[in-house]
């Protein structure tokens, strides 16, 4: 039995320590917002954030999830009431057929956490990572300024 | 009679400290109105390009998101940091101002143009044995670049390694003018290879042990193996711990990109293969190759069947390591246990010969930050797992690897090594 913390809730999971975070998130938690793109932390749809960090959860075994906070898309706001990020990405319409954009949502949300003002240089070195195939690279650049621009309004 | 001999003493230390500031006291040159690029014969210019790669001037003297030759780069030593200069035709930050006469001396005698003695981590005891054409060439090159205006930042040097008159007693000891020997017995692709190796390529800078006074060791100790920028250099000479053998073929394959049997080149070495990757053909890369490969330990089948038997292990000889096998199982084994069918991976980490070195901090290197290739380029792509894992995590993992895939002894120093590199620099 493995303790996992995610999104504030604490779990406990009965799965082989060694299955990567990805299966226990869909699988057991019925967390769907992470994606299978490659299984082999090459793609970035899978991407969660674990003690502020993004991570790629496809490879992240649960046995090293003890004591740590993950967060998934599902913690930063829900369909009926998005939160700050969610509504930048909505705003932007920077999702085409979705399967990037939890990954995009949780790498951008690292990255403002580290950096709230992030360059035009430092966002595109953070999203390196994440691949999309239907091309709306821009309009996710375009949320990632719009979330950062709002977050500074709301902290003045 | 005391007093005559006391006085006499005193008159020796005089005249010695005369000499030796004579030494190490060398004329400016002076400085030039910067040569217009259209002055240089393009095919001259061409020449010093190729030879600026093979010479892999670029890595030192640029900095890291900085511009080409723009200087910068902090290379730490163990005597303090040195900052890599701007070479660019910049004539006031530059050597803009320099007479190829003054480009001559810094190349071969570690002098600049303002007579100032040049530390040796610009291998310069290398680029003393280059034909007086080549150093033209190059000039030529440096010339043509784009000029950047950016001051060189002063190096953080304790006393007295700040004081650098000093460097001329180093030079007398180290410094070997005598050009690369010709040797009529070898092939001329050899010999070609020795010139590009020795004069130019600087492999020895790296990969030969240093001794006290910062200098390659020399003979018997050439390519027994060194470090660059943090990371170890293998030994190319005989006492190479490799599990695989090494070849002609293998090193070619290498140095062009990426080879089956040894994976491809990481860190401080990936600049190189970068540099070769540009503008240097084929035969001359295969000439550095002739000329290296020999120093290498011959192929012996007991070396291929250990490794052969360490790659067939499942798990360690002896105590178990659980915490860095579920760490394996769930983080790595996806790519590196899938046969080499995941692109850039070899069948077994057993093949890497960071497994048998002497300390982890290539494989911390790595597994803290992954690795890429530069831009538009084709490469290994491996995530970095600085972020997912604790500092603990990381150390049960390479304790694990070491032990699973070497036969070599446990790493003694690894927590303190984690302990440094883990905090070194944060992900994302």
């Amino acid at each position: 039995m493995i303790t996992l913390t995610v999104n504030g809730r604490v779990h406990r999971v009965d799965a082989d320590p060694r299955t990567p975070l990805l299966y226990v998130l869909r699988g057991d938690l019925a967390l769907n917002g992470a994606k299978f793109g490659c299984g082999l932390g090459q793609c970035g749809a899978c991407t969660v954030v674990v003690d502020g960090k993004a991570v790629f959860s496809c490879l992240t075994p649960i046995s090293v999830l003890e004591g740590r906070a993950v967060t998934t898309v599902e913690g930063l706001g829900t369909a009926d009431d998005p939160g700050p990020l969610q509504r930048a990405f909505i705003a932007e319409q920077a999702a085409q057929c979705g399967y990037c954009i939890a990954g995009m949502v949780m790498r951008a949300h690292a990255l403002l956490l580290k950096s709230p003002s992030p360059s035009e240089t430092e966002i595109r070195e953070q999203f390196a990572a994440n691949l999309c195939r239907c091309g709306t690279h821009m309009r996710i650049l375009a949320a990632v300024r719009r979330a950062a621009a709002e977050g500074r309004q709301a902290s003045r | 009679m005391g007093r005559r001999l006391a006085l006499i003493l005193i008159g020796i230390v005089v005249l010695l400290a005369i000499a030796g500031v004579a030494a190490a006291w060398h004329p400016a040159i002076q400085p030039v109105a910067p040569p217009p690029p259209s002055s240089f014969d393009k095919k001259l210019v061409a020449r010093g390009e190729f030879l600026a790669r093979v010479g892999d001037c670029l890595t030192c003297h640029t900095a890291e998101g900085g511009r080409a030759f723009a200087g910068g780069l902090p290379l730490a030593t163990p005597f303090g940091t040195i900052y890599g200069s701007n070479i660019t035709p910049d004539p006031e930050t530059g050597i803009g101002a320099w007479s190829e006469a003054a480009f001559r001396r810094a190349m071969r005698d570690g002098i600049d143009r303002g007579g100032r003695d040049l530390y040796p981590v610009f291998p310069y005891e290398h680029f003393a044995k280059l034909a007086d054409e080549d150093v033209a060439a190059l000039y030529a090159y440096m010339m043509t670049r784009e000029p950047v205006r950016r001051a060189t930042p002063p190096n953080q040097l304790p006393f007295p390694y700040d004081v650098r008159p000093l460097l001329a007693g180093w030079k007398l000891l180290f410094l070997d003018r005598r050009p690369v020997a010709h040797d009529a017995s070898r092939s001329d692709e050899w010999n070609r290879g020795a010139y590009l190796t020795e004069a130019l390529a600087h492999c020895g800078a790296c990969h030969t042990p240093r001794n006290r006074l910062g200098a390659e060791e020399a003979a018997s100790r050439h390519f027994a193996g060194g470090e660059a920028e943090g990371w170890w250099a293998p030994p190319l000479d005989a006492s190479s711990p490799a599990p695989m053998p090494w070849s002609e073929r293998t090193m070619v394959d290498y140095l062009r990109s990426w080879e089956p049997l040894h994976g491809g080149a990481a860190g401080p070495m990936a600049e190189v293969v970068d540099n070769l990757a540009h503008g240097v053909p084929e035969a001359d890369i295969q000439a550095i190759a002739t000329y290296v490969a020999p120093f290498m330990p011959p192929d012996s089948p007991d070396r291929a069947e250990r490794t052969q038997a360490i790659a067939a292990r499942t798990e360690p000889p002896g105590a178990p390591q659980p915490a860095g096998a579920v760490v394996y199982a769930g983080a790595c084994a996806v790519c590196h246990e899938s046969g080499g069918a995941v692109p850039y991976t070899v069948r077994s980490l057993a093949q890497h010969t960071t497994m048998v070195a002497p300390d982890p901090r290539n494989l911390l290197h790595v597994v803290l930050d992954g690795t890429h290739p530069p831009e538009g380029a084709s490469g290994p792509i491996m995530p970095s797992f600085r972020d997912m894992l604790t500092e603990q995590q990381v150390a049960d993992l390479v304790v694990y690897l070491r032990a699973r895939f070497s036969d070599a002894p446990p790493w003694t120093d690894a927590p303190a090594i984690v302990h440094r590199l883990y905090s070194g620099r944060s992900g994302s």
